[in-house]
């Protein structure tokens, strides 16, 4: 017990962790947008910024508290998605994602171009409120939330449009409110993420929430298995930790994992859990179970 | 009031150094049209293709002292060939399969060859060096640098050149084919893999000799310069219409004037915002482009 408590106590592992658990709660609002609504968000990071800098801002000049700060900047994510999701949520794929793209791109350059962001030089002296026990609470609730946006009539409307956008509005789903409001709450997520970010990192630079990022969050949810939670859980970990695992080859760190992500692209085109129903699996493992008392039961009888 | 005097009386300049630019745009613009119009993907490597052009054209330029002319041809040579590669082993095998898994393959291609360049030419910006003489030719008010000229000339050739192949032969023809239905090209005996090869090195040419020019024309190159220029670029691909192929030169061209408008008017640190936010209010007003047809959504 000891070892572990020391384990989680150690600055690196920690640091590791609540990072892979802030990402988490961000690739879990992508997986909304991207896995469940089925609609491209190339912008992600875009919406992770809004809400680290709202959530900055606000404990800098106005000294809220941190919780409320965060969530300040969930809601201001959440606010701006709402707005860019009602005219390009019309768009469809592709033309969505580079709207999306574009869009962050434009927030990262005004956050350059801004003073009260710090510009260029970043945005330093946020206090370091974000801790493991909170990001691991609220991993877990976003998660429950997800599951429970799933097995709602709003989630199901959401997975129609993924499926067939026209049989769903055939079906009288509102479509473009349903994607506007999948693209909120996505977005929101996003913000979260960001707030907790900023007061983990303690530092923000518009740098940090480009393209690369973007993709980033991207390869977190398609890697692992889009559309499934305990895909982008898997996908997010072991993209996170990967880069840490693979300090040891130094320089050529970013080379591997590049190469792996095309390696598992090729082999597992679906994601490492794609096409993987966890709640399926465990019925056939009873259902099996229930057949074979059955049949040794049928047996017995014969026997005797 | 003296403001809008001196921007009217630089107009003619700046339309001159707007189009230099867009032919650049619209060269690289041109293989993210055709590789979408064939098989529907955001070529995210086609950028560091465009990237190892230009580096290569150093190389040609620093080590072997060739002419300009040589350089390009060496470039594309490179090009060709890689884009083959990227395309046979990171695409090829995931075509069929769901939109977003090519596109994290081509993400994952573009992130390697930008790790491969900053390992063997280092992470800082690499001086061009001068290979066309700084002559400037002064037409009315307006002056033209010879390396202006030569960019417009070989992007026009190559653009004509282009056009000329997709048009008027019998691979141009098989791409058209291949673009509209594989499985009818396919019945029409076309060897879809074969074309869509081609379409792949048709880009890579026209980008690696992108490169190279706008190696000439900014003197600096770093291995990073693919990833903005490559999102541009295929930002004035979609601003034309995707899949047109004048749409994307008209698209590069536009996207080049207005970024050398915007900068003149001030919008200075705006530059790289002045594309993404043309390309949200095109999208909006006319969803598939200048050039582009209208999309039909069939049950």
């Amino acid at each position: 017990m000891e070892s572990i408590i020391g384990f989680f106590n150690d600055p690196y592992i920690n640091q590791v962790l609540t990072l892979t658990g802030v990402y988490l709660i961000t690739a879990l609002g992508l997986h909304l947008i991207t896995g469940i609504t089925g609609q491209f968000s190339f912008g992600h990071a875009g919406f992770m910024s809004i809400g680290a800098y709202t959530a900055a801002l606000l404990s800098l000049h106005l000294e809220t508290p941190f919780i409320i700060n965060v969530l300040m900047g969930g809601l201001a994510a959440g606010l701006a998605g709402m707005l860019l999701g009602f005219p390009s949520l019309r768009l469809t794929g592709d033309y969505l994602g580079i709207t999306t793209l574009g869009f962050a791109e434009i927030v990262r350059i005004v956050f350059i171009n801004l003073d009260i962001t710090g510009g260029a030089r970043g945005l330093a002296g946020i206090p370091r409120d974000t801790n493991l026990t909170i990001v691991l609470l609220l991993a877990v609730l976003s998660i429950i939330c997800m599951y429970r946006i799933h097995d709602s009539r709003f989630g199901r409307a959401l997975t129609a449009i993924r499926e067939d956008e026209l049989a769903a509005e055939a079906m009288g789903i509102n479509t473009l409110l349903y994607k506007v409001k999948a693209f909120a709450i996505g977005t929101f997520f996003a913000g979260v993420g960001g707030g907790l970010y900023a007061h983990l990192i303690q530092y923000l630079n518009p740098a940090d929430f480009g393209v690369s990022r973007s993709f980033e969050l991207l390869n977190f949810v398609v890697l692992g298995g889009l559309g499934s939670v305990p895909g982008t859980i898997l996908g997010t970990t072991v993209l996170t930790l990967a880069p840490e695992f693979l300090r040891f080859v130094k320089e050529y760190r970013m080379l591997i994992y590049s190469a792996l992500m095309v390696t598992m692209m090729i082999f597992r085109p679906h994601g490492l859990l794609g096409g993987v129903n966890f709640r399926k699996l465990y019925l056939d493992l009873v259902h099996r179970r229930l057949a074979q008392l059955a049949k040794t039961k049928d047996v017995g009888g014969k026997q005797q | 009031m003296e403001q809008i005097q001196t921007f009217i009386q630089l107009l003619p300049q700046q339309l001159v150094n707007g189009i230099t630019l867009g032919a650049t745009y619209a060269l690289i613009a041109l293989g993210y049209t055709m590789v979408y119009g064939i098989i529907q993907l955001i070529n995210f490597a086609h950028g560091e293709v465009y990237m190892i052009g230009a580096f290569i054209g150093l190389l040609m330029v620093v080590y072997f002292k060739v002419n300009f002319f040589l350089a390009i041809i060496c470039a594309i040579l490179v090009c060709v060939p890689l884009a083959i590669l990227i395309e046979r082993v990171a695409y090829r095998p995931l075509r069929g399969s769901t939109r977003l898994a090519p596109l994290i393959s081509a993400l994952g291609v573009s992130l390697f060859l930008q790790t491969l360049m900053t390992l063997i030419m280092g992470p800082n910006a690499q001086g061009f060096p001068q290979i066309v003489k700084d002559t400037i030719y002064t037409v009315g008010t307006v002056k033209f640098s010879l390396v202006q000229v030569v960019i417009l000339l070989v992007s026009s050739v190559l653009m004509v050149t282009l056009h000329m192949i997709v048009k008027f032969t019998k691979v141009g023809k098989a791409m058209r084919a291949t673009s509209e239905s594989y499985e009818t090209a396919n019945l029409m005996g076309i060897n879809i893999n074969r074309i869509i090869s081609f379409t792949f090195a048709l880009g890579a040419a026209l980008a690696g000799a992108g490169g190279v020019l706008v190696g000439m024309y900014f003197n600096s190159i770093h291995p990073m310069m693919g990833v903005i220029v490559g999102l541009k670029c295929f930002c004035a691909a979609v601003l034309g219409g995707i899949g047109s192929i004048p749409g994307a030169m008209i698209g590069g061209v536009f996207l080049g004037v207005a970024e050398v408008m915007g900068v003149a008017i001030g919008f200075g640190t705006y530059r790289d915002a002045i594309a993404f936010a043309l390309l949200i209010l095109v999208l909006l007003l006319k969803p598939t482009g200048i050039m582009g047809k209208p999309i039909q959504r069939k049950v």
